[in-house]
């Protein structure tokens, strides 16, 4: 397009790189009619031997879009084929796919199947977790960014980090095995101090045995900690020296500093890291698998209960994966647990790209 | 004559700080400590678990040399090479199809995208993928790989799986450390007229290349320690099987889960044998990070 332009100035910077010495690539085609400085390869180049370099360059850009474009392709096409697979049993579900809380499927005939316990179970884990995780995730970065010692805070981050390395599995079998003896007392006291609040009331599974989703929450707030902390320090971190200082010389305390510069500067990278501490948390499958019971009774509402969750419900059923009707319920849940973290992750993004906008 | 100057007529105004205040700060100080203590709590004690239970199992002689071929639940003995086996064959395999295509994206991203609305449509998608639960990536390739294409459970499937859950976490590294390799030496190859895509396969990937490759081994432990897919898409064997499109294969995590119906004391030290041996792994792959990215480093004089 703009050819007879860019190739003026090829020719002043051919001259001072040619000054330079020779590229280390002594095969590659004739430089001369080259355009140096343009992003994109040059179009109507008129000698012969660009032509070659030409192909390499429109092959290997193919190829570098391609990958872009499939990665988009990847999340339509999940989405898709999920459809495809939950449409017919949806079709024949015989109760209210969003508001039943049963969920029968071992007679194709008569598919009984619906979301709204798995719903429930799934939010209530994973708000409980976020609950405990958020606040120890901000004194986590605030240590980390602000109050460890300069020559300490890396190799600290990286213990935190450490925490994402374990397996979740491992995380399943430290909590019902190790974590929930240790920490029943303390939950048989929420009980019974604490029961006539709905979430600490009885609920379907014994608050001494352990399996209940008060442990799977501890357990995976541990597990969304790392994440959380990761962006929220990274945050903290960029807040402008200028302002730290200003309050400093007003006379700010170390947690004035906090209140008044760290923290307004990184609250919404704060929040939408904690978003995304919660997708993860809505999508945790095997932790919860593991520990919590499962039970037939409906979900009441109370930390103390049995239950699944989406992605526990499809894992727990996966040896029964035979006919596809069946399997269909099962991925018609995985559908709308899909749903709802792409929503959570979109918004989180969101929040994040507008704050970088801003900053 | 400065001694004068430095002696100040009236006591400072605002030197001393408010006991409420200072309370206050002191509270605060002593909360954010705890947070991190807090943190540090959970960590030492699964790692103290998993050795205290598992040490002993992964000591034996054969741990590492023999599979559970025909063994019973309650025999003693055997070992978790065929897990082992498994994880490594299915990360790697997973490895191979998505380094490629992550590195690919990244380029994208940085090279060619620019501002365009792909480029924008991708960054998002790669973070949604990022998000994206491994239940639902395992369902995803059931959905096509069993389903739809009536193909088996398979340890390919397994990786394919895996493959949606490294593929963002490899352009994010390709990504950030793409943008950090100066534009000078793109200007300086572009100068010397080598075409753009040999400048950026000779000039820019070897750059960046011990940072991506760092963080290629780290997502390598990550997806090599999930359990999901492996648990919808491939069935446990507790014999050897290297054939990846065919049979059941075994893995560290589905050997934990499996093994957890097994009541015995047999069983107990297999979970956390495998657990040891796990964690071991992705141990190792965490300071392989951290060598190669010594080794790949850019030479400076």
């Amino acid at each position: 397009m703009n050819d007879p332009a860019v190739s003026g100035t090829s020719t002043g910077t051919g001259l001072t790189s040619a000054g330079r010495g020779l590229p280390d690539e002594p095969n590659v085609p004739e430089a001369g009619a080259k355009v140096p400085e343009s992003p994109q390869p040059p179009a109507g180049n008129t000698t012969g031997t660009a032509t070659f370099t030409q192909r390499g360059d429109k092959i290997f850009k193919a190829m570098a879009v391609g990958s872009g474009g499939f990665i988009v392709f990847l999340i339509g096409a999940i989405g898709l084929f999920l459809l495809i697979q939950a449409l017919p049993p949806l079709l024949s579900n015989q109760v209210n796919f969003l508001t039943s809380r049963e969920f029968q499927v071992s007679d194709p005939a008569d598919l009984r199947f619906g979301i709204l316990d798995l719903l429930l179970v799934t939010i209530e884990v994973s708000l409980f977790a976020l609950v405990l995780a958020m606040p120890t995730a901000l004194g986590i970065a605030l240590f980390l960014t602000q109050y460890a010692p300069p020559r300490f805070a890396r190799p600290l981050a990286y213990i935190v980090d450490l925490l994402a390395a374990v397996p979740s599995i491992v995380y399943g079998l430290w909590g019902l095995l190790v974590l929930a003896p240790a920490i029943a007392p303390l939950a048989v006291w929420l009980q019974s101090n604490l029961g006539f609040i709905f979430v600490f009331a009885e609920g379907t599974a014994k608050a001494e045995f352990g399996s209940t989703l008060f442990t799977a929450g501890i357990v995976l707030a541990v597990m969304i900690l790392p994440i959380i902390t990761a962006i929220t320090r990274e945050v903290f971190s960029q807040t402008p020296r200028t302002l730290i200082e200003g309050a400093l010389a007003l006379g700010a305390t170390r947690l004035e500093v906090i209140r008044y510069a760290v923290f307004p500067f990184g609250k919404s990278g704060y929040i939408s890291a904690s978003m995304l501490g919660l997708g993860r948390a809505l999508g945790e499958t095997i932790a919860l698998t593991i520990i919590v019971a499962a039970v037939a009774a409906n979900f009441a509402g109370s930390l103390f209960s049995g239950g699944a969750s989406f992605a526990s419900k499809i894992a727990l059923a996966a040896n029964e994966f035979s006919n596809p009707t069946l399997t269909g319920a099962y991925i018609a849940a995985g559908l709308m647990l899909f749903v709802l973290t792409f929503a959570v992750n979109a918004l989180a993004r969101t929040i994040i790209a507008r704050s970088g906008a801003q900053a | 004559m400065t001694a004068t100057i430095d002696a100040p007529a009236t006591g400072p105004t605002f030197m001393q700080v408010s006991g409420a205040r200072k309370v206050k700060d002191r509270i605060a100080t002593v909360l954010v400590y705890l947070s991190f203590a807090v943190a540090v709590i959970p960590l030492v004690w699964v790692v103290y678990t998993v050795l205290v239970r598992g040490l002993g199992a992964t000591l034996s002689a054969t741990w590492f040399t023999e599979s559970l071929s025909g063994l019973l639940g309650r025999d003693p003995g055997g070992g978790a090479y065929h897990a082992i086996l498994g994880t490594l064959l299915q990360g790697v395999v997973c490895a191979i199809i998505s380094v490629p295509i992550g590195i690919m994206v990244g380029i994208y991203l940085v090279e060619y995208g620019g501002n365009s609305r792909l480029a924008k449509t991708t960054t998002f998608m790669v973070d949604i993928l990022t998000g994206v639960p491994s239940i639902v990536a395992a369902l995803f390739v059931y959905a096509v790989w069993i389903a739809i294409f009536g193909l088996p459970r398979s340890a390919f499937a397994v990786s394919l799986a895996l493959v949606l859950l490294m593929v963002p976490v490899v352009v994010r590294t390709t990504e950030e450390l793409l943008k950090i390799v100066p534009t000078d030496l793109r200007e300086a190859s572009y100068a010397l007229g080598i075409p753009k895509w040999r400048t950026i396969t000779k000039v820019v990937i070897p750059t960046a290349l011990s940072g991506i490759l760092t963080g290629v081994m780290l997502a390598l432990a990550r997806v090599m320690g999930e359990t999901a897919p492996v648990l919808l898409l491939v069935a446990y064997a507790p014999f050897i099987n290297t054939n990846i499109f065919e049979g059941n294969m075994a893995s560290l995590p589905l050997m934990m889960y499996v093994e957890r119906n097994n009541p015995t004391a047999a069983g107990t030290d297999r979970i956390w044998g495998a657990a040891v041996t796990l964690i071991l792994i992705i141990a190792l792959f965490n300071v392989l990070a951290t060598v190669l990215s010594k080794y790949f480093a850019v030479k400076t004089k």
